[in-house]
């Protein structure tokens, strides 16, 4: 066991009340890519900070050996004095600074103080190289895409020095080519001898990139399954995390699907900020009572801008097309009217747009629907209550009380209680933007049933997604967006990761 | 019915630690003053003034903590009310307007100008740090053009009524003195104290059958007994008190009523309920159907409303228009609320808190007042109260 760069032994965590890291183990060698998967909460974020150090020597028993040699790091600067660079789902990058500064910050190239620049760049341009990333390093991080900016982090690391590379959910905000692009980098990494943990939640990356996969469940070690010795399929790790196998990833669903009963047609829309720059281009699109219609396409398609200039004009201007519900012409000039005319919006990012974090979840289920559960501006608290109460109970948010923060829920929790929130809005159109990003498997399955029952209830439901599997998994039609366009639209039976790909290809070539 | 044994669980009273915390806190500088001023500090004619001392800034501590709960501030108060005094001068002094008119102009006045701040701020989108900073020069200059840089005095008598006077003993003068341990009773005090009680007792125990209602758990009847018993003993202790000076000051009633509105309007309605999502995540509440621009700019309008109030209240007190008038008075708001528990970052406070923070300062200034520490001294000292209380703060919230 020589080649083996970091050991953690019987690390055990706990918070008051809970055992969040039950005597875990993990060992990672230092010519692999070691992912790291569970569902959430199973421990996989605590377990890293402890290894860089939020968690503060003390505060945890067991021991951590890296490069053969025990640690106690105090604080996150010990361990990255040591090599190990963590990467964040968010990335801590200043926007309105360069590339360049942001590589050096903190680090920066200075002799008494005064930076020297051309060392700083020159330095910059070699190692944004290094993660195969072309750009100046003078441009601000504000102005290049999240992948990207993904990739200056990774050379941030690399600028330190760094040993053992931790990313968390790295492709959780890319889409397909951006993903596949950073998993190059990672391979490349490991080929010149930094080797990485990988968090993730896309199992299918995980079986492509890894060479062993730790699983967590409940705050313990599950197992560590290696390439070659044992099954690495996403099956194999599913049935890991949940302790049971899920037959269906997308649960059955009987459809019976009605007349047309939302549409729109020649949907046009101007960016807001640039008026001349076109960002939706004669979209026409329906759906059917009863019927779910998946929107395929890569990150920037303009699914999410579609969807909003839809509801109610929360996005865009110069708004021009025709929308029919129910048959009959509408035009929603605010978002109040589109919510009284029965469409709801789940937003794409559930923490900035959807949830509001310092208030608890009675709250953040009422807000959308204050005018029925008040009469004269006077809210009926106990009604409130017993609303929050119904929808906790129906969908299964897992919560000690209602009371509880929305900020301290997890993912899927919290993803449920935005559900709860339009489904109690009692629409007959939703649009769900990402229903499932960055939630388990476990809590995944719950949501797909829950989309299933609104459209067995007569629903029309919209779902936008950029991970293919899920559109193709639960959509009975597919719409193909790609720079602004409908570029295709598939039946269940053709709709495939090759088909929409094609229809993607296609258009761009075109276009 | 499903999940009531679980609703019972929660439906616990819950108490915000903070906000207990800070109760605790003046009660104990009211004790701590107490001994240090051998007493003087809660002698009835003292409790007296320090409710006229600091009502105005009660009532604009009011207001700003709608502005803090949407997580900006409002600079411009002071001068607002010093513009307002003003105006009113002018008006009753030099135009001979009827006072009563003049009070009803002057809270239309307080409008526009919140709706002109309003304007700006919401539907411009420029940050209401800038444009109220502009109001607080805008009117502190237009209320030294108007008077010339002059005092005008004196105010007609509803005005001084308002915030130097008391309510009249009409209990007595209907039924006749009443004595007790040798001293008059102010009958019409004590009656309000039984009546305060008494509606007291009422909400509650409609509170708890709406409760019952719904299948929620309430208190046992003992500890409801306890709790009302302390509450009921508080009302009328204070009351009794006040009749040992010269009854009921007439701005204690404006401001309780100014609480109750404010504190039901926060609390049980969906206005407060679109405050406090404005201030949580303005993005998810204007995707929830939030009207955030028309919620933005009211807030604004309601401060302009109430810096009017606080303006008439204090001309009254001064009885005097004066281009000095309300300097700092923003900053004593703003001080009161983040003591009183409001978050700098919006979404959280209560006008409870914003009360209990504003009586705070105002003890302490008393206080000192009377041990007769200077002017310089009690700001310095002011200042490390609210960097503690915040302090506290976040510390005890990094403890969780």
């Amino acid at each position: 066991m020589d080649n083996v760069i970091l050991e953690m032994i019987d690390i055990t965590k706990e918070f008051p009340g809970v055992v969040a890291l039950d005597h875990v183990n993990l060992v990672v060698k230092d010519n692999e890519i070691h992912a790291l998967v569970g569902e959430n909460g199973a421990g996989k974020s605590t377990l890293m900070n402890v290894l860089s150090g939020v968690y503060p020597h003390g505060t945890y028993t067991g021991s951590i050996v890296f490069q053969g040699e025990e640690c106690e790091f105090h604080n996150i600067k010990d361990s990255e004095r040591k090599g190990i660079a963590i990467i964040h789902q968010e990335l801590a990058l200043v926007p309105y600074l360069s590339i360049a500064e942001n590589m050096f910050l903190g680090n920066e190239r200075a002799r008494g103080g005064v930076i020297n620049w051309q060392e700083t760049r020159a330095r910059t341009s070699e190692l944004l190289a290094r993660v195969g990333l072309h750009e100046n390093p003078d441009t601000l991080i504000k102005d290049i895409g999240v992948g990207k900016q993904q990739l200056v982090e990774i050379a941030k690391a690399l600028a330190k020095e760094v040993k053992l590379l931790i990313l968390d959910e790295p492709t959780a905000a890319l889409n397909e080519a951006e993903s596949a692009h950073l998993l190059d980098i990672i391979r490349e990494l490991k080929r010149r001898g930094v080797p990485c943990i990988i968090i993730s939640h896309k199992l299918n990356e995980v079986e492509q990139v890894a060479d062993s996969i730790t699983i967590l469940r409940d705050g313990a070690t599950i197992e560590t399954l290696v390439k070659d010795v044992d099954e690495m399929s996403e099956d194999r790790i599913i049935k890991g995390m949940v302790g049971r196998e899920i037959k269906d990833r997308w649960p059955a669903r009987e459809s019976e699907i009605g007349d047309v009963y939302f549409s729109v047609e020649n949907w046009c829309a101007f960016d807001p900020i640039d008026e001349d720059k076109q960002v939706i281009k004669n979209v026409s699109l329906h759906v059917r009572k009863g019927e779910v219609v998946g929107i395929a396409g890569l990150m920037g398609a303009g699914r999410t801008e579609l969807a909003m200039s839809m509801f109610g004009k929360a996005y865009g201007r110069k708004i021009t097309g025709t929308m029919k519900k129910d048959g009959k012409p509408v035009e929603f000039k605010t978002i109040q009217h589109a919510i009284r005319h029965g469409v709801a919006y789940l937003t794409e990012d559930r923490k900035t747009a959807g949830l509001i974090l310092i208030n608890d979840i009675r709250e953040n289920i009422s807000m959308a629907s204050l005018g029925k559960l008040s009469k004269r501006f006077v809210i009926n608290r106990n009604r409130e209550i017993q609303v929050a109460e119904e929808y906790r109970a129906k969908l299964n948010i897992k919560t000690p009380s209602i009371s509880q923060l929305a900020g301290n829920l997890s993912g899927g929790n919290q993803q449920k209680v935005c559900l709860s929130r339009w489904i109690f809005a009692d629409p007959d159109v939703l649009i769900l933007d990402e229903p499932t990003r960055g939630i388990d498997v476990g809590a995944k399955y719950e949501i797909y049933t829950i989309i299933n029952k609104l459209a067995a209830a007569g629903k029309a439901v919209i779902i936008i997604s950029s991970e293919l599997p899920e559109v193709l998994g639960i959509s009975d039609r597919v719409y193909v967006m790609n720079q602004g366009r409908i570029v295709g639209e598939l039946s269940k039976q053709e709709a495939s990761q090759e088909s929409v790909m094609r229809c993607i290809m296609q258009s761009s070539r075109e276009g | 019915m499903e999940g009531t044994q679980l609703t019972n669980r929660n439906r616990k009273i819950q108490f915000n630690a903070r906000q207990y915390g800070m109760g605790i806190a003046l009660i104990a500088i009211m004790i701590l003053f107490q001994i240090l001023t051998k007493g003087v500090l809660l002698k009835p004619l003292n409790v007296s003034n320090l409710i006229m001392q600091n009502s105005y800034v009660l009532v604009l501590a009011i207001g700003m903590l709608l502005c803090i709960l949407t997580g900006n501030i409002d600079l411009s108060v002071g001068s607002i009310a010093a513009f307002i005094g003003a105006t009113s001068g002018v008006f009753i002094m030099d135009f001979k307007m009827d006072p009563v008119l003049v009070l009803v102009l002057s809270v239309v006045i307080g409008g526009v100008i919140g709706a002109w701040q309003g304007f700006w701020i919401s539907y411009v989108r420029i940050p209401a740090f800038i444009v109220t900073l502009a109001g607080q020069l805008i009117f502190r200059g237009l209320t030294m053009a108007i008077l010339n840089g002059q005092t005008k005095a004196p105010f007609p008598d509803i005005y001084t009524v308002v915030s130097a006077g008391f309510v009249p003993d009409v209990l007595t003068d209907l039924l006749g003195p009443i004595s007790l341990f040798g001293k008059q009773l102010n009958l019409l005090t004590l009656a309000f104290g039984i009546l305060v009680s008494v509606l007291y007792i009422i909400s509650e125990l409609r509170k708890r059958a709406e409760m019952r209602r719904y299948n929620f758990a309430v208190l046992s009847p003992a500890m409801l007994a306890v709790k009302v018993t302390l509450m009921v003993v508080g009302i009328n202790l204070f009351t009794f008190w006040l009749n040992d000076y010269k009854g009921i000051p007439t701005v204690l009633v404006l401001l309780g009523v100014l609480i109750m509105i404010y504190s039901f309007v926060t609390s049980r309605t969906t206005i407060g309920r679109h405050i406090y999502a404005f201030g949580g995540n303005e993005k998810a509440a204007r995707l929830s159907g939030i009207n955030t621009k028309r919620v933005f700019f009211w807030v604004y309008v309601n401060m302009g409303v109430l810096s009017a109030v606080a303006g008439i209240v204090f001309a009254g007190r001064l009885n005097a228009a004066t281009p000095k008038a309300g300097v700092n008075f923003e900053l004593d708001a703003i001080a009161s609320c983040y003591i009183g528990g409001a978050s700098a970052s919006g979404g959280i406070g209560t006008v409870f808190g914003a009360i209990v923070g504003g009586l705070i300062m105002g003890v302490l200034n008393n206080g000192m007042s009377i041990m007769g520490i200077s002017v310089d001294w009690q700001q310095a000292i002011k200042g490390f109260v609210l960097l503690m209380a915040v302090a506290f703060d976040v510390l005890s919230k990094k403890k969780k």
